[in-house]
């Protein structure tokens, strides 16, 4: 779906809210400008002047301090003003003042939103309703998507592993609430990946999985057979008391990845998580700072991947206003 | 009262078995026969129905009119508009309008409204419990008296299985039928859709089909216990079917009905986050659609209704979880049947059966039939009038249908309730 929103009629990224429906050859892209960018970061003075004099407004209706963060350095460093408001669900939970909200913001002349929201759709219900100049970018609408998220992922991946056609990725956790990992899915189907395997207690795995293009296994001795990539999922709290899960330490005796369990799969495999850890519930320390842990390079690639989708979003403004 | 005589037209009265050429006879609002020769009968009007299919008028057995208390999404005058131009003559009322179905008062403000701005009969169901609450049972001996045709607790939970079990019992001691529509809300778990491939890709929360047909399963072991007639409503499911056609082979004094939309739709016509899908109980599975077909065709489903529920543009304007459920459906319900009598998945005379006696005999109601002595309630209608879904031809006051814009075969050219002409086609 969502083609016709997310792409202007040159076939353009104009917003940016899922995975799903966009060609591998766009998320390709996407990963070879983030690539350009990474020595950006790297640089002294750590600026480029691509989208200087727009606006960006940051509206994050849930809480996220990573996520937020990386998203405002990545429009600093496009020389962007950028704005970020944290804004509490319970003042806009109709859809009338959300709305609202998002007229007051266009009414200040903002190039584009990046928008965080508890409610799977919200991004989309905003692109649908804002000013034909306005790019929205998706930071992760309930269960729905966290598209920025899988490309930073699958261009962590692309780093260590190359060729997606060979690799075996495990996705471990709560697949049901993850957006996540529904946009890892969707990105590394896309790209080809040989295998998807999600492993879970069936507690925490969505209706009829396997129709996304997954195997599913419920044990983490059997799946992690044979896997080039294992990302793990963060486990909410609230899962044990909505009767999910017996407790933690249950779910980190079956589910939890720790050095012995992280031998069961290849031995140049790499570790992946979106953030924040809970140690000791779903991942040992010795394995979240151990040499096959990415989790700290995610979280920089973050910045660039952020870069890039921005700027392309950008790019289809330029061209559309002249 | 005037003399009506409808010629020419391909009358269809599934009650009395008659699917044929001829005239009706109406006088002093009640049918005086049909397609005898009546050379002396001199008729003060005459409507020539040629090309056209006389029936009887429809009976819908699940609307919201959102009056009294919600006439910023509807009023009895845009509805009952809407109604008459869909060949509708006699509308159940669902009991959750504000304040709720469950007072004397209530059901005779309703009936008293309805006749002021309304064109034909509404009949209100009463709650079953105050308020709705399902904790305490209402005054449903009052309600009957009142008008009230039927007791429901529409889509609000019980209690408990015991409150459930008690309020049958009542209802039955005073041979009053429970209109139940099977949910069991910890199940639904406010879902939005239903759980299967389209919530797993989309996140959205979900319901099984479990949710309805556990609650069917609890309702019919107690119809059993308790002797309470129960009709089913909107079922959504397969497994629904399955268990309500073992339930009548048993013999329990069961019927349901199902929602026009089910027979249509189902999760993978979604337009994501397209609230205009957004209803309950929610599209499910090609599969639960299909054998919903079936079960109307082999007549384990003996209804359609329209489960109308408009809605003003705010109430669809939102992310999708959060925007409120069900689908303006008065005006859609002739065509889409229609459209499964086209596509060969039921018969004509079943379809209309569906919407006319078999209502009527569940509610028993004298309606619903061409026999003589009976209220003259009849919709004639032009089987190959193609229309499309839009503005100028829509009268309720919710667009909020996910056919719009789309073309539908089959429409009402006139409306007749007690002999009295309450919809012309205005043909431009």
């Amino acid at each position: 779906m969502s083609n016709n929103l997310q792409l202007n009629s040159e076939g353009k990224l104009k917003h940016f809210l899922t995975i799903e429906g966009l060609e591998k050859q766009l998320l390709v892209d996407i990963l070879d400008l983030a690539e350009s960018f990474i020595g950006v970061n790297d640089q002294r003075i750590k600026k480029i002047p691509l989208l200087r004099g727009k606006s960006i407004v940051n509206l994050f209706f849930e809480n996220s301090t990573r996520t937020r963060t990386t998203f405002e350095l990545a429009a600093k460093r496009l020389s962007a003003d950028v704005l970020s408001m944290s804004i509490a669900t319970s003042s806009t939970s109709k859809g009338e003042s959300l709305l609202d909200t998002i007229r007051n913001l266009e009414a200040m002349y903002v190039d584009m939103f990046v928008v965080r929201h508890g409610i799977s759709g919200a991004a989309h219900f905003i692109a649908q309703h804002a000013s034909k100049h306005i790019s929205v970018i998706n930071a992760g609408d309930g269960q729905h998507a966290h598209p920025t998220q899988a490309m930073l992922d699958m261009f962590t991946i692309r780093q260590f592993k190359q060729d997606f056609s060979k690799l075996r990725v495990a996705i471990v956790g709560d697949i049901l609430h993850s957006r996540v990992a529904r946009s890892n899915i969707q990105a590394l189907n896309t790209l080809g990946a040989a295998e998807i395997r999600v492993i879970a207690p069936k507690t925490l795995l969505p209706a009829q999985v396997e129709t996304m293009g997954v195997t599913v296994s419920h044990s983490l001795a059997d799946g992690l057979k044979d896997i080039d990539v294992i990302i793990m999922l963060r486990l909410q709290k609230e899962r044990m008391t909505s009767a999910l899960l017996p407790s933690e330490s249950e779910y980190f005796k079956c589910f939890g990845l720790t050095p012995e369990r992280l031998k069961l799969a290849k031995p140049d495999a790499i570790v992946m998580h979106p953030g924040p850890i809970n140690r000791g519930v779903e991942i040992d320390s010795k394995v979240a700072d151990g040499p096959q842990s990415v989790i700290l390079k995610q979280v920089s690639n973050g910045i660039a991947i952020r870069m890039a989708i921005m700027a392309m979003a950008m790019q289809k403004q330029e061209s559309f206003d002249g | 009262m005037a003399s009506l005589l409808i010629k020419n037209g391909r009358i269809i009265d599934p009650a009395n078995r008659i699917d044929r050429v001829g005239s009706v006879y109406i006088n002093e609002g009640k049918i005086v026969s049909v397609n005898d020769d009546h050379a002396g009968f001199k008729a003060d009007k005459e409507i020539n129905a040629n090309n056209k299919i006389v029936c009887p008028g429809f009976i819908d057995l699940s609307t919201r009119l959102r009056e009294p208390g919600q006439s910023r999404k509807a009023t009895f005058a845009s509805e009952t508009a809407a109604a008459a131009a869909a060949g509708i003559t006699t509308l159940c009322l669902q009991p959750d309008t504000v304040p709720v179905i469950d007072a004397r008062a209530v059901a005779e403000l309703i009936k008293d409204q309805a006749e002021k701005t309304g064109y034909m009969q509404i009949l209100p169901i009463g709650a079953l419990t105050q308020k709705l609450d399902g904790a305490e049972l209402s005054a449903m001996v009052a309600l009957r008296d009142a008008g009230c045709v039927a007791v429901s607790n529409a889509n609000q939970p019980l209690k408990s299985l015991l409150i459930l079990r008690r309020a049958m019992e009542y209802a039955a001691s005073h041979d009053l039928l429970l209109i139940y529509r099977p949910n069991d809300h910890s199940l639904a778990n406010n879902g939005c859709v239903h759980e299967g491939s389209f919530s797993t890709r989309y996140g959205l929360p979900s319901i099984p089909d479990a949710a309805e047909t556990i609650a069917l399963a609890q309702c019919l072991e107690l119809a059993e216990l308790t002797g309470c007639r129960v009709h089913f409503g909107q079922l959504s499911s397969r497994r629904s079917v399955i268990r309500l056609h073992q339930a009548k082979k048993y013999g329990l004094a069961v019927s349901a009905d199902v929602a026009i939309h089910q027979l249509h739709l189902t999760e993978d016509d979604i337009i994501p986050f397209d609230s205009a899908y957004h209803v309950l109980p929610p599209f499910r599975s090609s599969r639960d659609r299909e054998t919903l077909n079936e079960g109307l065709a082999s007549g384990t489903i003996d209804c359609i209704c329209s489960d109308h529920q408009p809605h003003d543009l705010d109430a669809k304007l939102g992310a999708f979880p959060e925007t409120e459920p069900g689908i303006s459906s008065l005006e859609t319900l002739l065509p889409l049947m229609l459209k499964l009598v086209y596509d060969g998945t039921i018969k004509i005379e079943q379809g209309i059966a569906a919407l006319t006696h078999k209502p009527a005999s569940i509610l028993g109601l004298e309606r619903g039939a061409l026999t003589p002595g009976f209220a003259a309630d009849i919709c004639i209608f032009d089987p190959e009038q193609t229309w499309e879904v839009n503005s100028e031809n829509w009268r309720s006051q919710g667009i909020n249908t996910p056919f719009w814009g789309m073309s539908l075969k089959g429409r009402v050219t006139h409306t007749i309730q007690a002999g009295k002409v309450i919809y012309l086609q205005d043909r431009k």
